[in-house]
């Protein structure tokens, strides 16, 4: 019985957090936009009875995923956003790695320490560090002044309202979830394995790609799926530090849901952003547990 | 039953009721950002014994999100005319009940008769404030660029190449409002800038394309500072707002001049309503505020403070002179016959219109 509960929770948590919510948004893509409190029809009307789930489910259809191929802009933000969060999770790969790398070879006594200063920035609101972004990268800003005043450039920068700065963003957002993962990976492994390969004649380069690299594999993957996601949708970043050629699916999808008022086509964008992010994400976990069956 | 538990009830009972009085002696409101005279929200506070909640907002679009899901807990929101006419048609609105609105007597026919466009007979919305969508210009720098000629009072500004291309050296910003852009385009080459027809809309594209890569920025309120620092030289924005970059930058005493103009061709004019959310939780609140904003001197105490023209005749003997007598504030009468309005688009028209804005700011 304890077990059973214990089961339950995440999957209740599954089932109200995240499958309810789902169910909503893949009804609302299936509907039509109408100019009415909320804008979209048909509405569920549960007094008619059987009668009105049956004309409700019968006005459904899938003419707003249709919808979605007849346009370029939608697939060019697909793919736009996906290039941004790819760039962005390797930048912070790489950024992340030796970071991590640092604090799990640091003294003992110094470690919880390096772990606040990773944690420290989430103690601000987000949409505060964002901003003050823009007074850093803007054309008077806090950067280009001191470069200017160094004589390092003589004409500002133009970083603001450019990919790059959306690329600075969401390394600089999403940088700890890279490193802890990583980190903890990394600290769990046994330095006696590292003195065994060099013993054995490997040099400290090829004890690192042979030894640490595979053991923090685990860390990178979920440090790379924890910073790939979010900034696949990711708005507030583009629509701060982003020009207006920065083109993502987060902001076609608020475009529709606000400007065009059609709910329906913003669902159909979200549904599609979903499987985008999740089917690929299932096949890898599939692949993975493959391996691990037949390693066994 | 035992003690505690009638302790528990009669406790939760008397919250219960605390919250109910506390909601009932509470009005909240909606509103623009930098749109009022905030001394106002005290005095209304301290005259009617109302708690005031002062929410604002910076686009009619989160406005109408909102106002469609419903539920949003306000008693007083300000949409633009084109955005109210279109939320009444969701029922998103209650009546006034003019009974309660004494002060009504003090709005100016001329302006109602234009709302009543947008709500016939004025029987959702008051006029709040109005204005025109038009230039603003940094004259000694764009004269500099294209010499004492240049054609400052006229869209030929903006929407020629050649202008542009020389004036993109110091810095030009457009609103990021395409229901007001398309039609100004549209003006601009004669077409009918309330045209509803995707053919006609589709020509603003043509007007837009070569001068896009001229143009620094699309944005609704960072204009009002870059003008004001000197940071650009012209602004294609909503009149108040250009005016209080002017004494903004009169104020730092930059050296820095700016003046508006509502285009020699023709300016859009445009109107923000009061109204009341059909699900208000205080609707007798809601009147009571739109009454003492209707009362003749604090409908001029707000347009003094904001530089915006109000639809209320009577508060016009309590205007200070920079605002009546400022004719890109209050207009003649030749300038008035020339600005048009707009009525809102369906939505098939709609998402052609936010198309047609997402290709000119992303050329995609």
């Amino acid at each position: 019985m304890r077990r059973f509960t214990l089961i339950a929770i995440p999957y209740l948590w599954l089932l109200a957090l995240f499958l309810v919510p789902f169910l909503i948004v893949v009804k609302i893509s299936l509907s039509d936009v109408a100019i009415a409190r909320p804008p979209y029809m048909p509405q569920l009307d549960l007094s008619e009875g059987w009668a009105g789930l049956k004309a409700f489910f019968s006005e459904l259809d899938f003419e707003n995923f249709a919808f979605l191929t007849t346009d370029e802009l939608y697939w060019k933000s697909y793919l736009s956003s996906l290039r941004i969060a790819l760039i962005s999770t390797l930048l912070a790969l790489v950024i992340g790695y030796p970071i991590a790398y640092g604090m799990a070879r640091a003294p003992d006594e110094w470690r919880p320490t390096l772990l606040m200063l990773v944690i420290l920035p989430f103690w601000t609101s987000f949409l505060i560090r964002v901003y003050a972004w823009k007074v850093i990268l803007a054309g008077d800003g806090v950067l280009n002044s001191v470069l200017v005043a160094t004589g390092i450039i003589s004409e500002p920068l133009q970083i603001l309202n450019t990919n790059t700065a959306v690329f600075i963003g969401i390394v600089y957002t999403y940088l700890p979830f890279m490193i802890l993962p990583i980190y903890s990976a990394l600290e769990k492994m046994d330095d006696s394995l590292l003195e065994a390969a060099e013993d054995l004649g490997a040099s400290r380069l090829s004890a690192f790609w042979m030894i640490t690299i595979p053991l923090s594999k685990g860390g990178i993957i979920a440090g790379c799926f924890l910073v790939f996601i979010p900034s696949v949708g990711e708005f507030v970043i583009p629509e701060l530090l982003g020009g207006s050629g920065t083109l993502m699916i987060g902001r076609v999808l608020w475009q529709e849901f606000f400007n065009n008022l059609d709910w329906p086509l913003a669902s159909a964008v979200a549904v599609v952003l979903l499987a985008i992010l999740v089917i690929p994400i299932m096949i890898f976990q599939r692949s993975e547990d493959r391996a691990r069956e037949r390693g066994e | 039953m035992t003690s505690t538990t009638i302790k528990t009830l009669t406790l939760t009972a008397t919250l219960a009721a605390l919250a109910g009085m506390a909601t009932a002696q509470e009005v909240r409101v909606y509103n623009w950002s930098d749109y009022i005279d905030e001394e106002l929200l005290a005095k209304f506070e301290s005259e009617t014994g109302l708690k005031l909640v002062y929410d604002v907002f910076d686009s009619n679009e989160v406005l109408e999100t909102k106002m469609l899901a419903g539920g949003s807990g306000y008693d007083v929101v300000v949409p633009t005319g084109t955005f109210l006419q279109r939320q009444i048609s969701a029922g998103a609105f209650q009546k006034l009940d003019k009974s309660k609105l004494p002060n009504i007597d003090n709005m100016w026919d001329v302006i109602a008769d234009r709302t009543a466009k947008y709500d016939p007979g004025n029987e959702y919305a008051i006029n709040y404030m109005w204005g025109t969508t038009g230039l603003g210009v940094n004259e000694a720098k764009v004269k500099e660029l294209l010499g004492d000629d240049a054609p400052v009072t006229s869209w030929d500004l903006v929407f020629k190449p050649e202008n542009m291309e020389k004036l993109a050296e110091c810095g030009v910003m457009f609103l990021d409002a395409p229901a007001e852009m398309i039609p100004a385009a549209l003006n601009y080459i004669g077409e009918d800038p309330d045209s509803h027809d995707p053919d006609v809309i589709a020509k603003a594209e043509g007007v837009y394309m070569p001068i896009r890569d001229h143009i620094q920025k699309f944005h609704s309120s960072e204009y009002i500072n870059a003008l004001a620092n000197g940071e650009i030289c012209v602004a294609v924005g909503w009149s108040g707002d250009i005016l209080q970059a002017r004494d903004r930058a009169a104020e730092a005493d930059n050296g820095v001049e700016i003046s508006y103009y509502a285009p020699d061709e023709g300016a859009q004019m445009w109107f923000d309503q009061m109204a009341i959310p059909v699900d208000a939780p205080n609707p007798e609140g809601a009147h009571t505020f739109l009454n003492f904003i209707m009362d003749a001197q604090n409908m001029a105490a707000a347009s003094n403070y904001v530089y915006y023209a109000n639809g209320n005749k009577a508060s016009q003997e309590f205007l200070a002179e920079d605002v009546i007598g400022d004719p890109a504030i209050y207009p003649s009468q030749a300038a008035l016959d020339n600005t048009f309005t707009t009525t809102p688009y369906p939505p098939r028209v709609q998402r052609v219109v936010t198309r047609l804005w997402t290709k000119i700011k992303s050329g995609t």
